[in-house]
């Protein structure tokens, strides 16, 4: 494995491609030698595979020719995370063709909500995401009241607010395990895990969940923040600011993460609109897009952060934004604790959920998840039960087509870190 | 204000407005539609600007020419299928919508129709625009056991926007597969998507009844028996009784 090449082969491919162009000539864009066009006088011997990447449209592979080989990473995989599998073609150690099959942990929740009324369908949202339940809850929340026309009160606001943030570090502690795991630094990964546990301490005081917690429901949210809550948080917010100065040593300043990161899946600006590329993923590409600061939501307004921005777009980079928001991600909690109205209404009276019916119309909403624009499109037809609701998940262009198109190239054993550093959760995809 | 691109608005209904007084909507609203049964909904738009009176806000979402402002920065205009290729490329490229943030289908089975929502979004000003686009269900009846969307001359279909958004690819695989709408030359439309092996009603058509589905699929198992707890005890218990 010769890592400078690779880097090198990456930077002719991404030249290549944020000119527009199909690769002129296989040998300078790093494609072995043997992708070659399929001529129809070739007299293929065995199975001939169209490649998937747009950039290499009508390029083919000659399977028989025992120069390419098929991989198949995951499902039952430790380097993919959550129920999904890569497909590979390999020639050598160098990934030439990539497809992403999902369909491992479908549950067809968007069929089941339209046969459930808009209450029942409430424990269904948070199991769309499963690391990241709240920003379900809170969107699926969000498009019903303005469609039902409800008034949230304000203290329900901060609760939210301060459930979301909760959400976003225990899914970026997560991250961290995934992210050096993938490079073979599974003792960051277990710090992260276990801090990661200490916030769910937190949620299952809150909700009585750890995982899926079913806190913020239309109208407002479940309960109140428990006695002495504040000052627990406190004490897990600090302990995880600790370990953060840890993990930015270990990981960040590590010769062999530095030297496997850098270079490693660079997303050009190009790529950014026109695939569709959201949240950190944007932002380590210098877009300075947060819909935190650009459409803000709840207290986002009230609150003081700024937009993380990286210029290197590649796998160091975008570990780098993602650390940097768990620093942020504790600023804004601590905030939020201190300015949190101490009392007043959390909840308000609904109309009796059995008979709820809600006008006709159609909403969508978004939020800011860890990984991008997380957004809900809820139509209403003026029944009882929702006409349709659509889930847009940010891994359903960055597990697929960003994937299938930045693979291209890489060596077999970055795969793994390169899914991981678009921080890809399956559940989304398929719902 | 969105300077860089070549049609600067400030709101979104001034934007509804100039869709349609730039003609780009304006030809397609006079275009024809492809539902011959309702004529009353494809009235041409006579003065553009009147288009914005509430009765096109109570129209059925598939009604050509509704609009609908839900928010500052949320507006739904539902156009022909003849002319939505043409506005999403005007929106993206003119307008500065550059974003795809998503395309999906609801099934308005008693219309007959589906209507795709293609959600695009401006960076620049934050807003979003729906555009939403009526196709027909199916042109001919299920013959028989086999769905009717099996067939292709028959079946739903949509030009495909795969060339103007990398992603837009695999909507429009989830599309074929769970609605059935088919998208010829988008890339892999015919592979399964999430489902494998599958040659039922695509599952999200309101048709689909998933209750029945299992019940007929998964019950009664072979080789499973069921016993009547009561019974079961009083065999186990008492078995001289």
């Amino acid at each position: 494995m010769q890592p400078k090449t690779l880097k090198e082969t990456n930077k002719f491919a991404s030249a290549g491609r944020s000119a527009g162009q199909a690769s002129p000539s296989a040998g300078v864009a790093g494609q072995p030698a043997a992708v070659a066009d399929a001529a129809p006088n070739s007299a293929p011997q065995g199975p001939i595979i169209p490649l998937t990447d747009n950039h290499q449209a009508g390029r083919r592979v000659d399977l028989s020719s025992g120069k390419y080989l098929k991989l198949w990473q995951g499902p039952q995989h430790p380097g993919i995370t959550g129920n999904m599998s890569l497909e590979l073609t390999v020639s050598g150690d160098e990934v030439v063709d990539l497809r992403t099959h999902v369909g491992y942990l479908h549950r067809g929740f968007e069929k089941l909500m339209e046969r459930r009324t808009y209450i029942q369908n409430f424990p269904i949202v948070c199991r769309i995401c499963v690391p990241e339940p709240d920003f379900n809850e809170y969107l699926y929340a969000a498009t019903v009241e303005e469609l039902a026309g409800i008034q949230v009160p304000e203290r329900a606001n901060w609760l939210r607010n301060l459930t979301l943030e909760m959400a976003r570090l225990a899914s970026f502690l997560q991250w961290i395990g995934g992210q050096t795991g993938a490079f073979g630094m599974g003792v960051i990964g277990q710090w992260g895990i276990t801090h990661r546990d200490y916030v769910l301490d937190l949620f299952e005081e809150l909700s009585g969940g750890r995982i899926y917690h079913m806190y913020i429901i239309p109208g407002g949210v479940r309960g109140e923040l428990p006695e002495g809550f504040e000052g627990r948080a406190r004490t897990v917010l600090d302990k995880v600011e600790n370990l953060l100065g840890d993990i930015e040593r270990a990981m960040f300043h590590n010769a062999v993460f530095k030297d496997r990161a850098k270079g490693l899946g660079v997303v050009p600006r190009e790529m950014i609109d026109s695939y569709g590329i959201t949240g950190p993923n944007a932002r380590a590409a210098g877009v300075a897009r947060d819909v935190r600061k650009d459409q803000p939501y709840l207290l986002y307004d009230q609150l003081d952060f700024d937009v993380v921005t990286a210029s290197g777009s590649d796998t160091y980079d975008r570990a780098w934004v993602r650390f940097q928001e768990i620093h942020q991600s504790l600023s804004l909690i601590r905030q939020m604790l201190t300015r949190m109205p101490k009392s007043g209404p959390i909840h308000t009276q609904l109309p009796n959920p059995l008979h709820w019916k809600i006008p006709a119309g159609q909403t969508y909403r978004r939020a800011e998840c860890t990984r991008g624009e997380y957004g809900y499109y809820l139509v209403s037809d003026g029944s009882g039960y929702p006409r349709r609701v659509y889930v847009r998940g940010p891994s359903y262009t960055h597990a697929v087509a960003l994937m299938e198109s930045m693979a291209v190239g890489a060596n077999i054993a970055d795969v793994a870190g390169l899914m991981v550093s678009f921080h890809t959760y399956p559940p989304e995809i398929e719902r | 204000m969105n300077t860089s691109y070549q049609y600067s608005y400030t709101n979104i209904e001034e934007l509804l407005d100039i869709l349609i007084e730039k003609g780009s909507v304006e030809k397609k609203l006079n275009a024809q539609s492809v539902d011959q049964q309702a004529p009353a909904a494809r009235e041409p738009a006579p003065a553009a600007t009147e288009q914005a009176s509430p009765a096109a806000e109570q129209q059925h979402p598939t009604a050509i020419g509704r609009r609908q402002v839900q928010s500052s920065d949320l507006a739904f205009v539902t156009v022909a299928p003849e002319a939505a290729r043409h506005l999403i490329l005007d929106l993206r490229d003119r307008f500065g919508f550059t974003h795809l943030v998503l395309l999906t289908a609801v099934d308005y089975i008693e219309e007959g129709k589906f209507l795709l929502t293609y959600l695009l979004h401006n960076y620049e000003l934050h807003h979003d625009i729906g555009v939403q686009v009526p196709i027909v269900r199916d042109s001919a009846e299920t013959a028989g056991d086999r769905p009717a969307e099996a067939d292709p001359d028959t079946a739903a279909s949509m030009e495909s926007i795969h060339d103007l958004w990398a992603q837009a690819g695999t909507y429009q695989r989830e599309l074929k597969e769970m609605f059935g709408i088919d998208f010829p030359g988008s890339p892999r439309v015919d592979e399964p998507f999430i489902l494998e092996g599958w040659d039922e009603v695509p599952p999200m058509r309101r048709e689909f009844d998933t209750k029945q589905y299992s019940e007929t699929t998964y019950f009664p198992r072979p080789g499973r028996s069921t016993n009547d707890p009561a019974d079961y005890m009083r065999q186990k218990l008492y078995p001289k009784e």
